[in-house]
């Protein structure tokens, strides 16, 4: 790590410690056992990726195969309640799809895009803002001013704007091959910002400490200093921001789904899933809504709860 | 002060104009506006006549000009599906989102502003921690989950309000359209507004039990009680009082969001509004009322803004001496 090639006289001038730094001490460690709360949306969180990782090995049906699901079956209520198959845990939708199935590959959908997006969103933030931060000048300007006027925008409103531009790009051919992709990009684009100004406000503030100017000293390129140096230091806000932003990007692809103009109802999301339980709701098939509805609430809530950990974990002020 | 204001001003149409700029770019070359305009067996002369009279060969700073320009009188073309034209389809449900949009504010208003001073006070209370675990769940239920369910309660098993629609709408004047002096209006009202107050609602809450406990930690609270005023005085006339100006940044800026929010509220109740509208043209490619749309949204944002940054300077007295931009 760059701060220890420069050692300064009083313990007061040290940069903060990296995000590693702070793992290896173990005051993250500490402080995530210290809350039931925290712990146990850890737990959910953790078993919800597992089910995804594995959901081809978990799920009883491919909800996809079109020649494993049966129109005989469409509609079959839930194993636990009158009239239920047990061949159906949680129920068949209209199509004859297991629930349970469907969820479990849903969740895969939805955790992905969300990472991705967040992935995406954070890299090209992350990235503009350290160029910003370290360069300064018209290019912090000119970056800054159109992070102000994104911010002004609700980033639904942007995903959906972007959405809808790119289907015009691609003709609307293959909307559903391209669905993926376009969702990740319209989501991505939309939640830079906030990355960008955080990245940059660290940046400012780092780019004057000692060891940058010592890494400049030995005429290091900037990009190297970049990279190496300072990158290192400004990711634990970074973190944060990835992870509350991870339920905010889950929720915004529900929601596009749950729009129509996310994923189809051939590859869903739990968004798409909710999308088409609702057309059973007042037939009295409730099964199709409400548990995908459930999964994606669980989800978003435990990864609101670690969100919420890590940020007053890593903030020393509020401690 | 009016240096102040008059720099907000120029901030707020250069901004105007960035807005308006991305959405020529969009109506211009996403999608070709003749295409869209004529059918399959149009020849390639009729064409390229309506290309000429529609302007589409003039350089392009003359295009974006005309755009702006016509913007600016309301004129936004035509709508590719509908073939009417775009001022005169959002102007007919414009009404219909207003009214939901100010109904919900109002709500989240009331409810959260009360709930985030209870939870200050009282934040040992059960109540208070009630409150705060409520506001998590608001959070994280998505808008369009918190619209179901109120649909599964209150339509399909008490089957006490509407699921869709407006209800029965008077005119008031010559376009407004309004459904708050009817009966089926004002029930078909209740379950969108709380749908799209509830998410305002805990933001606001959070927002003012933080503000709150901040400025009961101040000097001037701790000061006021040494000087035996009344509890009662101390929390609202001092403490409240102070935490309104981050308040009302935020309630500004929801203003906003709560009209670009509606659009899934109006999609879950089938509420006529303009939400529904833009959200059609996104699926259908319709490029006129998706730029339209933007430039309206842009409007109404930095219509707020200045208003928010106004309403600074008459609440807060610090900054009418010094006329700089202390609200960033």
């Amino acid at each position: 790590m760059g701060e220890a090639e420069v050692e300064p006289a009083n313990a007061e001038a040290l940069p903060p410690r990296s995000f590693l730094g702070r793992f290896a001490d173990g005051d993250l460690v500490a402080s995530f056992l210290s809350s039931k709360v925290t712990v146990a949306a850890g737990l959910v969180t953790a078993i919800l990726l597992l089910a995804a990782a594995f959901a081809p090995l978990i799920a009883p049906t491919n909800p996809f195969d079109p020649a494993a699901n049966f129109l005989i079956d469409s509609l079959t209520p839930p194993r636990f309640v009158a009239g239920g198959d047990p061949r159906f845990l949680l129920g068949a939708d209209d199509q004859g799809r297991d629930m349970w199935s469907a969820i479990l590959y849903g969740l895969r959908v939805s955790l992905l895009i969300g990472v991705f997006s967040v992935a995406l969103g954070g890299a090209i933030g992350v990235t503009v803002g350290l160029i910003a931060g370290y360069a300064g000048g018209w290019v912090d300007a000119v970056v800054m001013r159109i992070a102000d006027v994104q911010l002004t925008f609700p980033a639904i409103l942007i995903a959906l704007l972007l959405d809808g531009v790119a289907h015009a790009l691609l003709k609307n051919s293959g909307r559903d091959e391209t669905a993926f992709g376009v969702l990740v990009v319209a989501i991505g684009l939309s939640f830079w910002v906030q990355f960008a100004r955080t990245v940059r406000g660290s940046t400012l503030v780092e780019k004057n400490r000692e060891y940058v100017q010592a890494a400049r000293l030995i005429a290091l390129s900037p990009t190297r200093i970049l990279v190496r140096h300072i990158l290192p230091n400004v990711m634990g806000p970074v973190l944060v921001i990835a992870t509350i932003n991870l339920a905010l990007a889950i929720i915004t692809e529900a929601t596009l789904s749950f729009l129509g103009v996310g994923l189809p109802p051939t590859q869903p999301s739990l968004g798409t899933l909710i999308r088409i339980g609702q057309n059973f709701l007042f037939s009295g098939e409730w099964w199709i809504v409400a548990f995908p509805s459930l999964t994606l609430a669980t989800l978003v809530l435990a990864v609101n709860l670690l969100g919420d950990w890590l940020r007053d974990a890593l903030n020393p002020r509020l401690k | 002060m009016i240096a102040f204001i008059f720099r907000r001003l120029l901030a707020s149409i250069g901004v105007l104009i960035a807005v308006g700029l991305i959405a020529f770019v969009m109506f211009r070359y996403v999608g070709d506006p003749v295409n869209q305009m004529v059918g399959i067996e149009t020849s390639a002369a009729e064409r390229e006549q309506l290309r000429q009279q529609l302007g589409l060969d003039d350089p392009t700073i003359v295009q974006a000009l005309r755009f702006l320009a016509n913007a600016a009188r309301l004129d936004f073309g035509v709508s590719y599906q509908f073939r009417q034209p775009v001022a005169d389809l959002i102007g007919a449900r414009m009404p219909a989102t207003l009214e939901l949009a100010a109904v919900a504010s109002i709500l989240s208003l009331l409810a959260g502003v009360p709930m985030g001073v209870y939870a200050a006070l009282r934040r040992d209370s059960a109540l208070a921690k009630l409150f705060l675990a409520l506001s998590l769940v608001g959070i994280s239920l998505p808008t369009f989950l918190t619209g179901i369910l109120l649909i599964y309660v209150f339509s399909v098993a008490l089957g006490w309000l509407p699921s869709f629609g407006r209800g029965e709408v008077v005119h008031v004047g010559s376009w407004w359209t309004t459904g708050l002096l009817t009966v089926s209006g004002l029930k078909s009202l209740i379950m969108p507004a709380i749908t799209l107050a509830l998410f305002q609602m805990t933001l606001i809450m959070r927002l003012v039990r933080a503000e709150m406990l901040e400025v009961l930690r101040a000097d001037y609270i701790r000061f006021a009680r040494a000087r035996g005023l009344s509890e009662r005085a101390v929390h609202f006339h001092h403490a409240l009082k102070n935490t309104l100006v981050p308040v009302m940044t935020v309630v500004g800026l929801q203003l906003g969001s709560i009209v670009a929010f509606s659009i899934i509220t109006e999609t879950v109740f089938a509420w006529p509004g303009m939400g529904q509208l833009f959200l059609q043209s996104v699926q259908n490619v319709d490029i006129p009322i998706m730029a339209a749309y933007l430039l309206f949204i842009g409007l109404l944002f930095v219509i707020i803004n200045l208003v928010v940054d106004l309403l600074y300077v008459a609440v807060d007295p610090r900054l009418r001496g010094a006329a700089h931009g202390a609200s960033d």
